[in-house]
This record gives C-alpha cells, sequence and structure tokens, in this order.
C-alpha cells in the first residue's frame, strides 16, 4: 500500500545575495502520507532543498508566522490543506509588501500602521485591587477582534493599502484600533477617533471585503471597520 | 568579520510571556534594554497555550494560596523548591490582576468577574475536590496573554531587535556574564550585546522530541547556550508528556477540555481514569493521567485500527458551551482530527509538551551555580525566567496552568532583581574580553566551510527519534543506557553539519544548524540524567523502582530526593539539595507522603 504522492510546486524565488532577480522555480516534492498541511509540504521540500526559505513557528495557525499567497490566494500553509490544492501549486510571497528573499517579506511598514493604533489599553484611573469588572456581554463585544494573529493576510490581500500601505491603516490595523474601541475598559475613545478622523487612515477602506475572503481565524476586519465608521458618525451629530 | 557592538543596561533574549513580563519591568524603570527575539514577540510559543493561568482568586468556587502550594509541591512530586513555590502562589492573584489591567480579555462569570475552570491537580482542601483556579480567556489563554504584554510593551517604548537569533553567551575568566552574541537573520552579521544584566527567557527545547506540541522555534537556545558556557542543567530528565496531544500530528488539546467536563474513554468506551485516579478521575495530574492512557493501549485497549490513541469525548457538552468555552479546540480537531468534537470524540495520545528542568534559578530569578561548597551561588550578571529556567516551581510535574503563572511571576521576579541590582549600583558594565565574538564567528565559519559533513535534518531526526524511543512516558533501564550511547553519537555528527545555503540573507538553514547545537544540549541532558536516577519521580517512571512501603510508587527519598546538575564539559553529574523549606518561616512545609490522586 503506497499512499506516497509526488506534487509539483512553482515557488517564487529571490536570494539578493545570487539572483539578479526573482524567478519561478519549477520543483517537485514526494509526500509522505502523514503530509497533510502546505506547511508539511514545504518542510518536506526544504529537507531536499535547505536554500528554500520561508517564515513557520507554531505550525496550528496561532502564530501567525506561515503568511503566504498560496495559488493566488493569501492563507496560512499550516492551515491550508494539501488536498484542496490545485497543481502546480503556486507560492507566492505576501502581496504588495517588499520581498527580502523567496517568500520571506519585510513586515516593517504593516507593523508601523498596527502600533499608529496605539494598540493597548488606556485607562487612567487609579488600578484597583482587583480585576475592573466586565459584564460577560460587554466582554463578548470583544469577540471576534482580538483573536487577530497578526499574520498580514488582511491587510496584504487590500487594493487600499498596497496603493497607500504609508497613509491606510490596513485592515489588521483598524480591527485593532476597534478592539479597543469596544472595550468598556478603555477611556480613549475620541483620541482613538481622531486619530482615525483623515480621508486615508480610516475612509479609504472602500468595502471590498478581500480582507474577509482571506482572514485564516474567520474575523471580519470590514465590519469592525464599519463600526468605527458609525461611530465617527454618531460623534459628528 | 567585523563585529559591531551595542551596549545597553539590559539585554533580555526572548520574546515570549517571560521575557515580555520582564522587559515592561526594565521599560518602566528607565533602564536601557535590548530585547532579541528570532521571531516576531507575537510568534512566541507562549501563543499557542490555551486553557488558563492559576491564580486562586477564588472567583468562583473557594480557594487561598494554600491550597494551591500543596497542589503544585504535590504535583512536583517533592522535587519542587518549596520556598519558590510559596513565592509563585502568593504572587499569583497579583499578576493576573495586573494582566487584567493591562487590557487582557479574561472571560467573566455573571458578575463581571475573571472566568476560572478546573484543571489537572488543582484541588480544594488539599486535594479533596476540584477548584475552578484557571483563569481563562476561551481557550486562547496564552494568545491573550502574549498580546496583551506585547501591547503594554508598546506603550512603555520598549527596544525590540526582531528576528536576531542569539548564539552564544559572554562571560569574563571570573565567571561574570556579559552579554551575548546574536546574529541579524536578514543580514547574516554578527554583534556583540555588551550588558550589565543579562535575562534569559528563551523557552523550552520540545522539539528535541519526535512528537511534540511544541513550535519548531522551541529548541531551547537559552539551555544551550548555557550548558555550552559552563552553566549546569538542572533536573532535565523531567519533561511532562501532555496527556492529549492530537493523534499523528501532536498539536496540543488542552486540559481544560477535561476542566468543562471532558472524558477520556478507551476502545471500549470505558472511563478508564477512574480505574487510575478514583477521587480526580480525568483531572489528575498529567503525568498520572498520560501514563493510564499509555497503559491502556500497552494493554490493548486503544482506539482506532492500529489501537494506538485514546478518545477525549465531549459530544455530551451543549455545543453553546463548547463554542463558548473551547472554539480554538473545535477548530484545531476539524483542522487536524477531522473530527467536529461536537459530534465525535477527538483521537489523542501523550505527546511532549513541557521541559520541567532548565537553568538553575532562585526564586528572585538570579542564575544559580555550585561554588565552594554553596549549592546555590549566584552568577553575576545572568538571569533566567520561564520555562527555559529551573527555578524550581515544576520539580518532577508541572501542574496545567502554572506555566503561564511562572512565566508572569519569574519574568517580574527576575526584572525586579536587575532594577533593584542596577538602582543599588551593584550592576557594572565589566570589560568585555577580546575575544568575546571568537565561538560565535567560529561557528558560523565551520558551517561556511563544512565539506562530507551530516545533514541537519537527518541528524535532527534521529535525535528526535532517539529521545522519543529511549525517553519516552515510561522508561527501561537497559534502554535508557542504549539511548546514553545514541544520542552520544547523534552529537558527534552534530559536530559536522552541512548546509548547502551560502547565502547572507535569511539563511534558515544556518538557523537551523545553530539551533541543533542547542538541541542536541538539552538531549544530552535529559538522556544521561534519566539514565542516572533510579528511582521513579513526577514523570521519569522506570522499571526498575519498585512500589513499597519505603519507596511508594517507586520514589526514593532517601537517596533522590534531590535536583540533578549536568555539566555538558564531560558530561559530568552533579546534585544539590531540595529546598523543603518555605520561604517564610510561619508556613508550614508540605510533608513528603504518597503521592495519589
Amino acid at each position: 500500500m503506497s499512499s506516497k504522492r509526488t506534487v509539483q510546486f512553482k515557488i517564487y524565488r529571490y536570494d539578493p545575495d545570487r539572483d539578479d532577480k526573482p524567478y519561478m522555480q519549477d520543483i517537485s516534492v514526494e509526500l509522505e502520507e502523514s503530509d497533510k498541511k502546505l506547511l508539511d509540504a514545504l518542510v518536506r521540500l526544504k529537507a531536499k532543498d535547505d536554500t528554500l526559505s520561508f517564515r513557520r513557528s507554531c505550525r496550528e495557525g496561532v502564530c501567525g508566522s506561515d503568511a503566504m499567497n498560496i495559488n493566488g490566494k493569501n492563507g496560512l500553509a499550516c492551515l491550508t490543506a494539501m488536498e484542496n490544492l490545485a497543481e502546480p501549486i503556486t507560492i507566492r510571497p505576501l502581496p504588495g509588501l517588499p520581498v527580502i528573499r523567496d517568500v520571506i517579506v519585510d513586515m516593517t511598514q504593516f507593523f508601523k500602521q498596527y502600533h499608529s493604533i496605539k494598540p493597548y489599553l488606556v485607562n487612567n484611573d487609579p488600578a484597583p485591587e482587583r480585576e475592573r469588572l466586565q459584564s460577560p456581554e460587554d466582554r463578548e463585544e470583544l469577540n471576534g477582534l482580538y483573536e487577530c494573529i497578526l499574520c498580514a493576510c488582511c491587510s496584504t490581500s487590500c487594493p487600499s493599502f498596497w496603493w497607500n500601505p504609508d497613509k491606510f491603516v490596513g485592515p489588521a490595523g483598524l480591527l485593532a484600533a476597534y478592539r479597543f474601541l469596544a472595550d468598556t475598559r478603555d477611556q480613549a475613545t475620541s483620541e482613538r477617533l481622531d486619530n482615525l478622523e483623515d480621508p486615508y487612515r480610516l475612509f479609504r477602506c472602500h468595502s471590498i471585503m478581500n480582507c474577509v475572503d482571506v482572514c485564516p481565524k474567520g474575523l471580519n476586519p470590514t465590519k469592525a471597520i464599519g463600526k468605527i465608521k458609525d461611530m465617527m458618525v454618531r460623534r459628528a451629530v | 568579520m567585523k563585529v559591531a557592538k551595542h551596549t545597553f543596561d539590559a539585554v533580555i533574549v526572548g520574546a515570549g510571556g517571560a521575557g515580555l513580563r520582564a522587559a515592561l519591568q526594565l521599560s518602566e524603570a528607565g533602564l536601557k534594554t535590548a530585547v532579541l527575539t528570532k521571531v516576531f514577540p507575537t510568534r512566541s510559543h507562549t501563543v499557542a497555550a490555551q486553557g488558563g493561568v492559576a491564580a486562586s482568586l477564588g472567583n468562583s468556587t473557594e480557594d487561598n494560596w494554600h491550597w494551591h502550594m500543596y497542589d503544585t509541591v504535590k504535583g512536583s512530586d517533592w522535587l519542587g523548591d518549596q520556598d519558590a513555590i510559596e513565592f509563585m502562589v502568593k504572587k499569583a492573584n497579583e499578576v493576573v490582576v495586573e494582566l487584567e489591567h493591562y487590557g487582557m480579555p479574561f472571560d467573566r462569570t455573571d458578575n463581571g468577574k475573571i472566568y476560572q475552570r478546573p484543571f489537572g491537580g488543582h484541588s480544594q482542601n488539599y486535594g479533596q475536590t476540584p477548584v475552578s483556579r484557571s483563569c481563562a480567556a476561551a481557550d486562547r489563554t496564552g494568545h491573550a496573554m502574549l498580546h496583551a504584554l506585547y501591547q503594554r510593551n508598546v506603550r512603555a517604548n520598549t527596544q525590540f531587535f526582531v528576528e536576531w537569533m542569539a548564539m552564544d553567551l559572554i562571560r569574563n575568566t571570573d565567571g561574570d556574564v556579559l552579554g551575548v552574541t546574536a546574529m541579524e537573520m536578514e543580514t547574516g552579521e554578527v554583534s556583540i550585546f555588551h550588558a550589565k544584566a543579562t535575562i534569559f527567557a528563551t523557552g523550552g527545547a520540545g522539539r528535541i522530541y519526535y512528537s511534540s506540541t511544541n513550535a519548531f522555534i522551541n529548541t531551547g537556545d537559552g539551555v544551550g547556550m548555557a550548558a555550552r558556557a559552563g552553566i549546569p542543567l538542572e533536573d532535565m530528565e523531567f519533561w511532562q508528556f501532555h496527556p492529549t496531544g492530537v493523534a499523528g500530528a501532536g498539536v496540543l488539546i488542552t486540559e481544560g477540555v477535561r476542566g468543562e467536563g471532558g472524558i477520556l474513554r478507551n476502545a471500549s468506551g470505558e472511563r478508564f481514569m477512574e480505574r487510575y485516579a478514583p477521587n480526580l478521575k480525568d483531572l489528575a495530574s498529567r503525568d498520572v493521567v498520560s501514563r493510564s492512557m499509555v497503559t491502556e493501549i500497552n494493554e490493548g485497549r486503544g482506539c482506532g485500527s492500529e489501537k494506538d490513541h485514546v478518545l477525549l469525548d465531549i459530544t455530551h457538552l451543549s455545543p453553546e458551551t463548547i463554542n463558548k468555552r473551547l472554539p480554538g479546540i473545535r477548530e484545531i480537531s476539524i483542522q487536524f482530527a477531522g473530527v467536529d468534537p461536537i459530534k465525535a470524540p477527538i483521537p489523542v495520545v501523550p505527546t511532549c509538551h513541557y521541559q520541567m528542568g532548565g537553568i538553575p534559578t532562585n526564586y528572585k530569578g538570579q542564575v544559580v551555580v555550585p561554588k565552594d561548597g554553596n549549592p546555590n551561588v549566584p552568577v553575576a550578571g545572568f538571569y533566567a525566567a520561564g520555562e527555559c529556567a529551573c527555578a524550581s516551581v515544576h520539580g518532577a510535574n508541572r501542574l496545567g496552568t502554572n506555566s503561564l503563572l511562572d512565566l508572569l511571576v519569574f519574568g517580574k521576579a527576575a526584572g525586579e532583581t536587575v532594577v533593584n541590582d542596577f538602582k543599588s549600583g551593584q550592576l557594572t558594565l565589566k570589560p568585555l574580553p577580546d575575544n568575546a565574538a571568537d565561538v560565535s564567528l567560529a561557528r558560523i565559519a565551520r558551517l561556511e566551510t563544512q565539506t562530507n559533513g551530516e545533514d541537519v535534518h537527518e541528524v535532527r531526526l534521529d535525535m528526535q527519534r532517539t529521545m522519543q524511543k529511549h525517553a519516552g512516558v515510561f522508561r527501561f533501564a537497559d534502554i535508557l543506557k542504549e539511548g546514553v550511547t545514541k544520542i552520544l553519537q547523534v552529537a558527534e555528527r552534530a559536530k559536522t553539519t552541512q548546509i548547502k545555503d551560502k547565502s547572507k540573507v535569511w539563511n534558515t538553514a544556518r538557523t537551523e544548524a545553530l539551533e541543533l547545537d542547542n538541541l542536541i544540549e538539552v538531549a544530552k541532558a535529559t538522556m544521561i540524567s534519566a539514565e542516572a536516577r533510579k528511582e521513579s519521580r513526577g514523570a521519569h517512571v522506570r522499571d526498575d523502582a519498585i512500589d513499597c512501603a519505603e519507596t511508594p510508587n517507586g520514589r526514593d527519598d532517601k537517596n533522590w530526593l534531590k535536583h540533578t546538575l549536568w555539566y555538558s564539559e564531560g558530561n559530568r553529574l552533579d546534585y544539590k539539595p531540595v529546598n523543603l523549606q518555605p520561604l517564610s518561616p510561619e508556613v508550614e512545609p508540605i510533608a513528603l507522603a504518597k503521592r495519589t490522586y
């Protein structure tokens, strides 16, 4: 009984130390039965050719390291089932960010936008001895927001982010912004809205919803952005 | 090669829970601090913790730190140091409440307090009934915690060196620690980080085993660096096999599943834990549950066509509870086991999960080594916290939820100790030796020029298979002995690893070769320490240790109530006493007793 099968890949390769320009490499690999996910296959490929470079860590979809463009769609290699992928499996780096090597991109701009929304709780009251109380209903408002793993699948699938990565916060950063706006313990609502009241930072979102389509955690940044826009409107009237 | 030099008050290696908690202490005190991390901070393995963090808040059932202390000492099979354990359980409420103030999105009780669930080995009234002590954010507690800690560090303007891999510890001839060398992964350049204080928070080395819940990055870098620099490693024979890794994939299924009412069943559907732990049943301590599962499998009561796993059943819980309290588990189960736990039980096997041993420290986070007859002399300038350290609070077996507590309490303690030592003027910038980077440069040069060498992937695989076969859940005298010979052979091969990738830019082949050097130190320490310990205690259970009145469960307190210390040089073993005395004179020691659940 042989369950081994050979799979064809087309992988974006670029090593600035060696290559003048990027190229697509055709390569195949024989998989073991236990190689269920794309990450398993990439690790198997790397055992064959150690020059193939990609980030990876938890292999269970919670650290956000192995985001890449898989057959034209952003996703996490560790959560992508091999059986669903058409061959040759085309692997490219996340679009819109500078490539450092192979599928490893420079995420500086992505994190700069995340940091720009002040991603931390602001509460200037003296800290009580015990926990601040929050009702289960108020806590539920954070579901679908706090689970983001900062993999950048969403922001790098967003045309508005491609055009203006320095000015538009992008879906990941805006989801985080709403995570703090929605937290009953946070006191910086008006500062947070001021920070986003700008033709680019928030309002470049045109509800294309690519972010929702690719999020490996099933989150909905477009909905969160809509809620921020609602808050802007409400405070204007 | 030119070597740049950076100077800081303190350098922290690792940006998981312990590193971030320590960094916060230093940044907020105004120390010039560098945090080196080989992955972006929120990708550290703390992110994968699921079930919760222990604190005797008593939000849904009566609780106090005395009970928590008893459970932890008993869980450790009396190998934990009672001063450090008292320190940890007493600080639990404070560090958990702090996190809540930082914004961590804990689940809530109806009256708005932090939600708590039962967990294995945690009890009320000294072992009587399960207690709800695990503070949880659904089944994503580690993720919620790591992000909250990172966010707080953003607020504190902590300076991170992201995707820098620390390579070697720098010591002077007196043995004082002066910092580390590190490689920037994007450029391949090596730098020296010269500091008054060096804190290791590099996590565990769960990747020494073939089947592990651990991330790829868990390669014991700090532990390996310390060992190569002459620091002994403590109690490395003690590894936790988590009862519920997904069969085949190894991905973790939290004990919180059993905390919420999940039941382990064998092939005939029997709730077998009732036979092994009549009182706490499925919520007995992890070592006990893992051994019971392996016994069921070995005696032919395993499930599936190969009878090689058991089943974790939550089909009797309501879909609402599963979706609210265990949403991540449902996701993992569907992804990696192909099973929706609302409809069918999850196939699980014990899987390597946690390193109880590590770099020896005291409860203040100072690294301590034997010197002039004193077993615990601090190494000037060197601190450690979290899974890489051994305080020792977990002893021979860690209780679930005590790891997140460990990294908060001792990350903070190490940070506080550094701040105090800094303010009192005890920390000074000592001159660097001329050859401070030579060892690291030589390691890189060897990889550049090695010919006819060994394949990194193959050597790592052989190490992992050797560890799995020779130092698993149950251990056997002759197999351990054979394991020592084999692991030393693998270690020899690791000295001549060869890589094809010669690029300076993001050379992951080189990173993996350097990581293997660290893994190998841990693997040797584990096998040699395990072979030498001729008793059963906690997670270390051998066939030749007899259960009788004098040695209950095979535990030999007369000869083996002591910590192992393994030195890399010459694979030398030494031992030091366990501290059975709590920190405060008014706290009664937890007296030695046979461990049953």
